[in-house]
């Protein structure tokens, strides 16, 4: 394709509105798909039942479909949703901060301090719930944050990228050696942390939706709005401050934002890998790199890709669940190489 | 030549932990010239370059922009008056040239407004002005050392800005490409009132194409003006511990300098 058509505004939102759809019917599917098959009409039907003042005829939809695709199916899938939307778009601005397509929402330490903060939990045998949350996502979720806050702190306050990236490799380490120390000695809560940090869906309720949405959304909306300034720090540092923006704000702000927004998608879910590297990328090979468009594309596409990966999960060995960051890393980790040895041929 | 001071040192200071950088400089740039900053490695060129585009921390009342303290300016009001042109630039990411060249328009454009008519008009006149128009829709990532050099005045240039300061801005180019570069910053700065200052490395390039030296050793300015005047075998050997000759160019009648090679 030519790059004047890809730029041009009538493309951008052609794809866009492809976008939409795939991630209807996805929910669509999803929602069909489980132990017990629920029809896509009816999927439909039961969904848009009370936003739509006509009644339709429903008469024989069955009332346990209702209740299957209502409590159990839609909390799951908007939860999926949302975290994947979260995951995509803190991917493109972590790439953008750290001017590196390879870079991922993970490297300040969030991953490490979410299983950190779960094992401390768990190993503790925490019992505190908050909004009606338990303790596991609130001890990821502040474990994620301090994590994070520790590695910009001693890194020089975001001075420079590097050390920040190189802080967040160390806190890792760091984190994951204390998590196995930890383990090593709490052997009855073994298989429970373990299969926490392969990330799944299958705790989602809508009281974790209704937490994490406003955050995520929020958040998300905040950096489409700011998305221009990721363009330019791109430049440089000094080439973006000379354009008229202050990047060591502009910085703080973004890493800020996309780690609420990373923290909040991983104590819904453990860690789910190469979502929110992959995602960005691929957005990037079909739009170009303007986070303008960039950040709203890599929202629906880590949707996308994180609802078809759940939806795989828990239905193609069923009943038995594979948790979902298998899906996502068997799927992610070949695409990665793939993207890696493109990158080679092309420089 | 319209008699404007538009880059005022004042008794500028500047250190690098406990290291003096730059030594009571004060120095004054005058509208529609082209300044070169000159000097052995270490003198502080680049340090200068930087700090009269407030990329560097600054006293108060030390550097002044038309008159203007640089600390009472917010980044915005200054990228309308100064455009920075680095030594070179990175780029891992696929952008076109012309969202490159654009993105110099970001000082005019509100948070929530997109590039309109105007902006890409000024984008199409400075890709002109710098012969990189027919590059346009070409990816960053695939142009030579020269071609990016020029996109990266052409976006300075979407700046519409009074004064281009730019840093060694021939360092990685062919002798073809240097002449190409400093030749169109020259027209620029004659076509259209452009006041450019540069780090220059090559003493011959500053006695071609700059009406105004300053020349800087050990973090002090050792002269300014006129390069016939600054430029002298006796200062040659001072500053760079070189003998020179001084000759006439027989292209264009100015000075150049020729030198040993034992």
């Amino acid at each position: 394709m030519h790059f004047k058509e890809m730029i041009s505004g009538k493309y951008k939102k052609t794809v866009f509105l492809l976008l939409l759809i795939i991630l209807l019917v996805t929910i669509v599917i999803a929602g069909s798909l489980g132990s017990a098959r629920i029809s896509f009409p009816d999927v439909v039907r039961i969904i848009i039942e009370p936003i739509t003042p006509m009644s339709i005829e429903n008469s024989n939809i069955k009332e346990t479909s209702r209740i299957i695709i209502w409590k159990i199916r839609l909390p799951r899938i908007i939860l999926t949703v949302i975290a994947g939307m979260g995951l995509g778009v803190s991917g493109a601005v972590f790439q953008g901060i750290f001017r590196n397509p390879m870079a991922n929402p993970y490297i300040l330490g969030i991953s490490s301090g979410a299983a950190f903060g779960v094992t401390l939990g768990m190993t503790m045998g925490l019992q505190i719930t908050f909004l009606g949350i338990g303790a596991i996502p609130i001890s990821a979720f502040i474990g994620a944050i301090s994590a994070s806050v520790i590695v910009y702190l001693i890194s020089g306050g975001g001075r420079d990228i590097l050390p920040l990236l190189l802080s967040g490799i160390a806190m890792g380490f760091l984190l994951s050696a204390l998590m196995s120390l930890l383990m090593y000695f709490n052997r009855s809560q073994l298989e429970n942390i373990v299969y926490w940090t392969m990330g799944s869906f299958n705790a989602a309720s809508w009281q974790k939706v209704i937490i994490t949405a406003p955050v995520i959304l929020s958040g998300s909306f905040f950096i489409i709005i700011f998305a221009r300034d990721l363009n330019l720090m791109v430049l440089g540092e000094d080439s973006a401050n000379s354009l008229g923006i202050s990047v060591k704000k502009s910085r703080l702000i973004f890493l800020l934002v996309s780690t609420f927004i990373t923290a909040s998608a991983v104590a819904v879910s453990g860690v789910i890998g190469f979502v929110g590297l992959i995602v960005p990328h691929a957005m990037r090979i079909i739009t170009g790199p303007d986070h303008r468009t960039l950040i709203p594309y890599s929202m629906f596409g880590g949707a996308i890709l994180l609802l078809t990966s759940d939806t795989l999960a828990r239905t193609i060995i069923a009943p038995t669940e594979i948790p979902v960051g298998i899906v996502t890393s068997l799927l992610g980790a070949p695409f990665f190489l793939f993207l890696l040895n493109r990158m080679r041929n092309t420089k | 030549m319209i008699d404007e001071v538009i880059v005022e040192t004042k008794n500028l200071n500047w250190s690098y932990n406990e290291t003096k950088v730059l030594d009571n400089v004060s120095i004054d740039i005058q509208f529609g010239t082209f300044s070169g900053i000159l000097g052995p490695n270490g003198a502080g060129k680049t340090t200068l370059l930087k700090l009269i585009l407030n990329l560097l921390k600054v006293e108060k009342n030390s550097i002044l922009i038309r008159g203007k303290d640089i600390k009472n300016y917010s980044r915005k009001e200054l990228a309308r008056i100064e455009a920075y042109v680095p030594q070179s630039i990175k780029m891992d990411f696929n952008f076109t040239v012309e969202q490159v060249v654009l993105m110099g328009r970001t000082p005019f454009l509100g948070r929530f407004d997109r590039e309109s008519g105007r902006d890409f008009e000024i984008a199409e006149w400075a890709m002109k002005e710098t012969g990189v128009l027919g590059l346009k829709n070409k990816l960053i990532t695939q142009l030579s050392g020269g071609e990016l050099q020029r996109v990266v005045i052409a976006r300075a240039l979407t700046q519409e800005p009074i004064i281009m300061a730019l840093d060694e801005p021939t360092s990685h180019l062919d002798i073809h490409h240097q002449i190409n570069i400093l030749s169109i910053l020259r027209s620029l700065a004659k076509k259209e009132g452009l006041t450019i200052v540069a780090v220059l490395h090559d003493v011959n390039h500053a006695l071609e194409y700059c009406n105004n030296i300053f020349l800087l050793d050990q973090g002090k300015i050792v002269d300014s003006g006129s390069p016939e005047k600054v430029i002298t075998p006796e200062v040659m050997k001072n500053v760079y511990n070189l003998d020179v000759n001084i000759k006439k160019n027989p292209f264009t009648g100015n000075p150049y300098i020729v030198h040993d090679y034992a």
